[in-house]
Protein backbone atom coordinates (compact mmCIF):
# COMPACT_ATOMS: atom_id res chain seq x y z
CA UNK A 1 0.00 0.00 0.00
CA UNK A 2 2.75 2.33 1.16
CA UNK A 3 4.16 1.66 -2.46
CA UNK A 4 0.79 2.76 -4.12
CA UNK A 5 0.72 5.89 -1.98
CA UNK A 6 4.30 6.76 -3.20
CA UNK A 7 3.65 6.33 -7.18
CA UNK A 8 0.02 8.46 -6.15
CA UNK A 9 1.50 11.43 -5.52
CA UNK A 10 4.89 11.37 -8.19
CA UNK A 11 1.54 11.01 -10.54
CA UNK A 12 -0.34 13.68 -8.67
CA UNK A 13 2.69 16.26 -8.68
CA UNK A 14 3.24 15.32 -12.61
CA UNK A 15 -0.32 16.00 -13.34
CA UNK A 16 -1.13 18.84 -11.22
CA UNK A 17 2.44 20.41 -12.50
CA UNK A 18 1.65 19.52 -16.02
CA UNK A 19 -1.71 20.50 -16.26
CA UNK A 20 -0.66 24.30 -14.98
CA UNK A 21 1.82 24.31 -17.55
CA UNK A 22 -0.72 23.71 -20.00
CA UNK A 23 -2.34 26.64 -19.10
CA UNK A 24 0.53 28.79 -18.44
CA UNK A 25 3.31 28.23 -20.47
CA UNK A 26 3.87 31.24 -23.50
CA UNK A 27 5.04 28.52 -26.19
CA UNK A 28 1.91 26.66 -27.45
CA UNK A 29 4.76 23.74 -28.69
CA UNK A 30 5.65 23.18 -24.86
CA UNK A 31 2.27 23.12 -23.85
CA UNK A 32 1.17 20.52 -26.44
CA UNK A 33 4.17 18.57 -25.03
CA UNK A 34 3.14 18.77 -21.47
CA UNK A 35 -0.29 17.85 -21.86
CA UNK A 36 0.99 15.03 -23.51
CA UNK A 37 2.38 14.60 -19.70
CA UNK A 38 -0.69 15.01 -17.85
CA UNK A 39 -2.23 12.15 -20.36
CA UNK A 40 0.34 9.31 -19.51
CA UNK A 41 0.30 10.54 -15.17
CA UNK A 42 -4.00 10.17 -16.09
CA UNK A 43 -2.75 6.68 -17.65
CA UNK A 44 -0.95 6.30 -14.18
CA UNK A 45 -4.44 7.11 -12.19
CA UNK A 46 -6.02 4.24 -14.44
CA UNK A 47 -3.48 1.48 -13.49
CA UNK A 48 -4.02 2.55 -9.66
CA UNK A 49 -7.54 2.44 -10.05
CA UNK A 50 -7.03 -1.23 -11.72
CA UNK A 51 -8.33 -0.28 -15.15
CA UNK A 52 -5.97 -1.34 -17.27
CA UNK A 53 -8.07 -1.66 -20.25
CA UNK A 54 -8.76 2.14 -19.61
CA UNK A 55 -5.09 3.20 -19.14
CA UNK A 56 -4.19 1.18 -22.73
CA UNK A 57 -6.51 3.29 -24.61
CA UNK A 58 -5.56 6.41 -23.15
CA UNK A 59 -2.02 5.93 -24.28
CA UNK A 60 -3.17 4.62 -27.82
CA UNK A 61 -6.10 7.25 -28.31
CA UNK A 62 -4.48 10.31 -25.95
CA UNK A 63 -1.09 10.57 -26.11
CA UNK A 64 -0.79 8.62 -29.53
CA UNK A 65 -3.38 10.25 -31.55
CA UNK A 66 -4.93 13.52 -29.95
CA UNK A 67 -1.82 14.69 -28.65
CA UNK A 68 0.07 14.46 -32.16
CA UNK A 69 -3.31 15.61 -33.80
CA UNK A 70 -2.84 19.29 -31.14
CA UNK A 71 1.00 18.75 -32.11
CA UNK A 72 0.70 19.05 -36.00
CA UNK A 73 -2.24 21.67 -35.48
CA UNK A 74 0.02 23.93 -33.10
CA UNK A 75 3.00 23.32 -35.88
CA UNK A 76 0.80 24.37 -38.95
CA UNK A 77 -0.74 27.31 -37.54
CA UNK A 78 1.70 28.66 -35.44
CA UNK A 79 1.25 32.59 -34.40
CA UNK A 80 4.76 33.57 -33.42
CA UNK A 81 3.51 36.78 -33.00
CA UNK A 82 0.99 36.34 -29.95
CA UNK A 83 1.72 32.61 -28.30
CA UNK A 84 -0.87 32.05 -25.58
CA UNK A 85 -1.69 35.41 -24.65
CA UNK A 86 -4.91 35.29 -21.63
CA UNK A 87 -7.53 37.60 -22.92
CA UNK A 88 -9.88 40.20 -20.60
CA UNK A 89 -11.41 37.30 -18.95
CA UNK A 90 -8.51 36.22 -16.82
CA UNK A 91 -9.08 37.67 -13.20
CA UNK A 92 -12.77 36.28 -13.16
CA UNK A 93 -11.81 33.05 -14.66
CA UNK A 94 -9.29 32.62 -11.76
CA UNK A 95 -12.14 33.51 -9.39
CA UNK A 96 -14.43 31.33 -10.90
CA UNK A 97 -12.20 28.28 -10.79
CA UNK A 98 -11.36 28.88 -7.56
CA UNK A 99 -15.01 28.67 -6.44
CA UNK A 100 -15.84 25.51 -8.23
CA UNK A 101 -12.57 23.94 -6.85
CA UNK A 102 -12.90 25.06 -3.45
CA UNK A 103 -17.06 23.70 -3.99
CA UNK A 104 -15.69 20.30 -4.73
CA UNK A 105 -13.07 19.86 -2.50
CA UNK A 106 -16.18 20.59 0.25
CA UNK A 107 -18.03 18.15 -1.28
CA UNK A 108 -15.27 15.46 -1.80
CA UNK A 109 -14.29 15.78 1.73
CA UNK A 110 -17.61 16.52 3.37
CA UNK A 111 -19.77 13.29 1.82
CA UNK A 112 -20.76 10.47 3.34
CA UNK A 113 -19.20 7.93 0.63
CA UNK A 114 -21.35 4.36 0.64
CA UNK A 115 -17.65 2.70 0.09
CA UNK A 116 -18.15 -1.13 -1.27
CA UNK A 117 -18.06 -3.17 1.44
CA UNK A 118 -13.96 -4.77 2.57
CA UNK A 119 -15.43 -8.46 1.78
CA UNK A 120 -16.20 -7.56 -1.38
CA UNK A 121 -13.42 -5.39 -2.38
CA UNK A 122 -11.06 -8.41 -4.04
CA UNK A 123 -14.07 -9.76 -6.22
CA UNK A 124 -13.99 -6.45 -7.40
CA UNK A 125 -10.69 -6.22 -8.16
CA UNK A 126 -10.79 -8.95 -9.97
CA UNK A 127 -13.63 -8.48 -12.06
CA UNK A 128 -12.25 -4.89 -13.25
CA UNK A 129 -8.81 -5.76 -13.49
CA UNK A 130 -9.87 -8.99 -15.96
CA UNK A 131 -12.03 -6.51 -17.52
CA UNK A 132 -10.64 -7.55 -21.02
CA UNK A 133 -9.05 -10.60 -20.09
CA UNK A 134 -10.63 -14.54 -20.35
CA UNK A 135 -9.30 -15.36 -16.60
CA UNK A 136 -8.91 -19.04 -15.85
CA UNK A 137 -10.46 -20.96 -13.50
CA UNK A 138 -7.05 -21.80 -12.07
CA UNK A 139 -6.25 -18.18 -11.61
CA UNK A 140 -9.43 -17.68 -10.06
CA UNK A 141 -9.41 -20.46 -7.64
CA UNK A 142 -5.79 -19.05 -6.89
CA UNK A 143 -7.32 -15.64 -6.16
CA UNK A 144 -9.76 -17.41 -3.75
CA UNK A 145 -13.05 -17.00 -5.84
CA UNK A 146 -15.22 -20.09 -4.86
CA UNK A 147 -15.98 -22.16 -7.78
CA UNK A 148 -19.51 -21.71 -7.89
CA UNK A 149 -18.55 -18.03 -8.25
CA UNK A 150 -16.53 -18.44 -11.23
CA UNK A 151 -18.73 -18.33 -14.20
CA UNK A 152 -20.28 -15.13 -12.72
CA UNK A 153 -16.83 -13.06 -12.70
CA UNK A 154 -15.51 -14.84 -15.89
CA UNK A 155 -18.58 -13.48 -17.95
CA UNK A 156 -18.75 -9.62 -16.66
CA UNK A 157 -16.39 -7.48 -18.71
CA UNK A 158 -16.20 -4.55 -20.81
CA UNK A 159 -16.99 -5.89 -23.96
CA UNK A 160 -20.53 -7.43 -22.04
CA UNK A 161 -21.69 -4.36 -20.57
CA UNK A 162 -20.83 -2.49 -23.97
CA UNK A 163 -22.75 -4.88 -26.02
CA UNK A 164 -25.35 -5.75 -23.49
CA UNK A 165 -26.57 -3.24 -21.35
CA UNK A 166 -24.85 0.18 -22.85
CA UNK A 167 -25.71 -1.01 -26.75
CA UNK A 168 -27.75 1.96 -27.60
CA UNK A 169 -25.36 4.40 -25.79
CA UNK A 170 -22.48 2.42 -27.97
CA UNK A 171 -24.10 2.54 -31.30
CA UNK A 172 -24.96 6.23 -30.91
CA UNK A 173 -21.17 6.59 -30.55
CA UNK A 174 -20.48 5.09 -33.60
CA UNK A 175 -22.53 6.91 -35.55
CA UNK A 176 -21.23 10.59 -33.70
CA UNK A 177 -17.60 9.42 -34.77
CA UNK A 178 -18.58 8.63 -38.51
CA UNK A 179 -20.60 12.09 -38.36
CA UNK A 180 -17.27 13.72 -36.66
CA UNK A 181 -14.98 12.56 -39.13
CA UNK A 182 -17.26 13.18 -41.90
CA UNK A 183 -17.51 16.73 -41.00
CA UNK A 184 -13.96 17.03 -40.22
CA UNK A 185 -13.26 16.29 -43.65
CA UNK A 186 -15.93 18.32 -45.04
CA UNK A 187 -14.56 21.46 -43.07
CA UNK A 188 -11.10 21.30 -44.16
CA UNK A 189 -12.03 20.79 -47.66
CA UNK A 190 -10.40 23.58 -50.14
CA UNK A 191 -13.21 24.86 -51.46
CA UNK A 192 -14.13 24.50 -55.00
CA UNK A 193 -13.06 28.02 -56.19
CA UNK A 194 -9.68 28.05 -54.47
CA UNK A 195 -6.21 28.57 -55.95
CA UNK A 196 -4.72 26.86 -52.65
CA UNK A 197 -6.26 23.78 -52.63
CA UNK B 1 -4.44 7.12 -1.49
CA UNK B 2 -7.64 7.55 -0.80
CA UNK B 3 -11.14 7.84 -2.58
CA UNK B 4 -11.04 11.29 -1.41
CA UNK B 5 -7.22 11.58 -2.86
CA UNK B 6 -8.56 10.59 -5.98
CA UNK B 7 -11.47 13.00 -6.43
CA UNK B 8 -10.19 15.96 -4.95
CA UNK B 9 -6.92 15.60 -7.99
CA UNK B 10 -9.85 15.46 -10.35
CA UNK B 11 -11.51 18.21 -9.14
CA UNK B 12 -7.84 20.09 -9.36
CA UNK B 13 -7.44 19.13 -13.24
CA UNK B 14 -11.09 19.83 -14.38
CA UNK B 15 -10.71 24.00 -12.74
CA UNK B 16 -7.71 24.17 -14.49
CA UNK B 17 -8.76 23.14 -17.57
CA UNK B 18 -11.75 25.20 -16.88
CA UNK B 19 -9.57 28.31 -16.78
CA UNK B 20 -7.74 27.63 -19.20
CA UNK B 21 -10.77 27.32 -21.77
CA UNK B 22 -11.96 30.84 -20.14
CA UNK B 23 -9.12 32.79 -20.24
CA UNK B 24 -6.87 31.76 -22.93
CA UNK B 25 -7.00 33.81 -26.07
CA UNK B 26 -5.36 31.04 -28.48
CA UNK B 27 -8.14 28.38 -29.98
CA UNK B 28 -5.91 25.70 -29.56
CA UNK B 29 -4.86 26.17 -26.10
CA UNK B 30 -8.41 26.71 -25.47
CA UNK B 31 -8.79 22.50 -27.34
CA UNK B 32 -6.31 21.69 -24.98
CA UNK B 33 -7.80 23.07 -21.53
CA UNK B 34 -11.20 21.04 -22.97
CA UNK B 35 -8.95 18.16 -23.12
CA UNK B 36 -7.98 18.26 -19.63
CA UNK B 37 -11.50 18.56 -18.16
CA UNK B 38 -12.32 15.73 -19.97
CA UNK B 39 -9.32 13.90 -18.49
CA UNK B 40 -10.69 14.86 -15.10
CA UNK B 41 -13.94 13.79 -15.26
CA UNK B 42 -12.32 10.76 -16.45
CA UNK B 43 -10.57 9.91 -13.35
CA UNK B 44 -13.54 10.60 -11.17
CA UNK B 45 -15.47 8.41 -12.76
CA UNK B 46 -12.88 5.61 -12.87
CA UNK B 47 -12.50 6.31 -9.04
CA UNK B 48 -16.05 5.85 -8.52
CA UNK B 49 -16.13 2.44 -10.10
CA UNK B 50 -13.55 1.24 -7.80
CA UNK B 51 -13.97 2.63 -4.47
CA UNK B 52 -18.03 3.11 -4.45
CA UNK B 53 -20.71 0.50 -4.15
CA UNK B 54 -23.33 0.55 -7.13
CA UNK B 55 -27.08 -0.33 -5.93
CA UNK B 56 -27.22 -3.58 -8.22
CA UNK B 57 -24.13 -5.29 -6.81
CA UNK B 58 -25.58 -8.12 -5.22
CA UNK B 59 -27.71 -9.21 -8.48
CA UNK B 60 -24.92 -8.19 -11.15
CA UNK B 61 -20.96 -7.84 -10.10
CA UNK B 62 -20.10 -6.38 -13.48
CA UNK B 63 -22.51 -3.29 -12.27
CA UNK B 64 -18.42 -2.10 -10.88
CA UNK B 65 -17.69 -1.65 -14.39
CA UNK B 66 -19.76 0.95 -15.09
CA UNK B 67 -17.65 3.44 -14.22
CA UNK B 68 -15.14 2.40 -16.86
CA UNK B 69 -17.60 2.12 -19.54
CA UNK B 70 -18.55 6.19 -19.23
CA UNK B 71 -14.74 6.73 -19.62
CA UNK B 72 -14.81 4.55 -22.75
CA UNK B 73 -17.67 6.60 -23.64
CA UNK B 74 -16.36 10.31 -22.64
CA UNK B 75 -12.60 8.97 -24.42
CA UNK B 76 -14.34 8.53 -28.11
CA UNK B 77 -16.26 12.01 -27.45
CA UNK B 78 -13.05 13.14 -27.29
CA UNK B 79 -11.42 11.79 -29.29
CA UNK B 80 -14.78 12.97 -32.36
CA UNK B 81 -14.41 16.42 -30.38
CA UNK B 82 -10.70 16.83 -30.96
CA UNK B 83 -11.11 15.94 -34.74
CA UNK B 84 -14.01 18.47 -35.54
CA UNK B 85 -12.18 21.05 -33.11
CA UNK B 86 -9.01 21.15 -35.50
CA UNK B 87 -11.02 21.12 -38.80
CA UNK B 88 -12.92 24.13 -37.05
CA UNK B 89 -9.32 25.52 -36.40
CA UNK B 90 -7.77 24.76 -39.78
CA UNK B 91 -10.81 26.42 -41.41
CA UNK B 92 -10.05 29.59 -39.18
CA UNK B 93 -7.06 29.92 -39.74
CA UNK B 94 -7.34 29.66 -43.61
CA UNK B 95 -9.91 32.27 -43.52
CA UNK B 96 -8.84 34.75 -40.87
CA UNK B 97 -5.15 33.89 -40.67
CA UNK B 98 -4.86 33.62 -37.05
CA UNK B 99 -5.96 31.70 -34.65
CA UNK B 100 -6.62 34.48 -32.11
CA UNK B 101 -10.80 34.04 -30.61
CA UNK B 102 -10.81 37.29 -29.78
CA UNK B 103 -10.48 38.09 -33.89
CA UNK B 104 -13.27 35.46 -34.29
CA UNK B 105 -16.04 37.88 -34.90
CA UNK B 106 -17.41 37.32 -38.08
CA UNK B 107 -20.86 36.42 -36.74
CA UNK B 108 -21.11 39.22 -34.63
CA UNK B 109 -21.65 42.10 -37.46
Amino acid sequence: MLFQDIVFWILSVMAVGAALGVVLVPDLFRAALLLAVVFVAVAGFFILLSAEFLAVVQVLIYVGAIAILIIFAVMLTRDVKHGNLPNRLQIPAVVFATLLLATLVTVAVDTEWNFLPAEQQERVDLVQTGAVTTLTGDLLTESGVAVEDQPEVQKAGLADLLIGDFVLPFEAVSVLLLAALIGALALVRPSPGSRRG
Amino acid sequence: MSFEAFLIVSAILFCIGLYGSLARRNVLAVLMSIELMFNGVNVTLVAISKYLAPAALHDDISSVLTGQVFAVFIITVAAAEIALGLGIVFAMYRTNETVDLTEATELKH
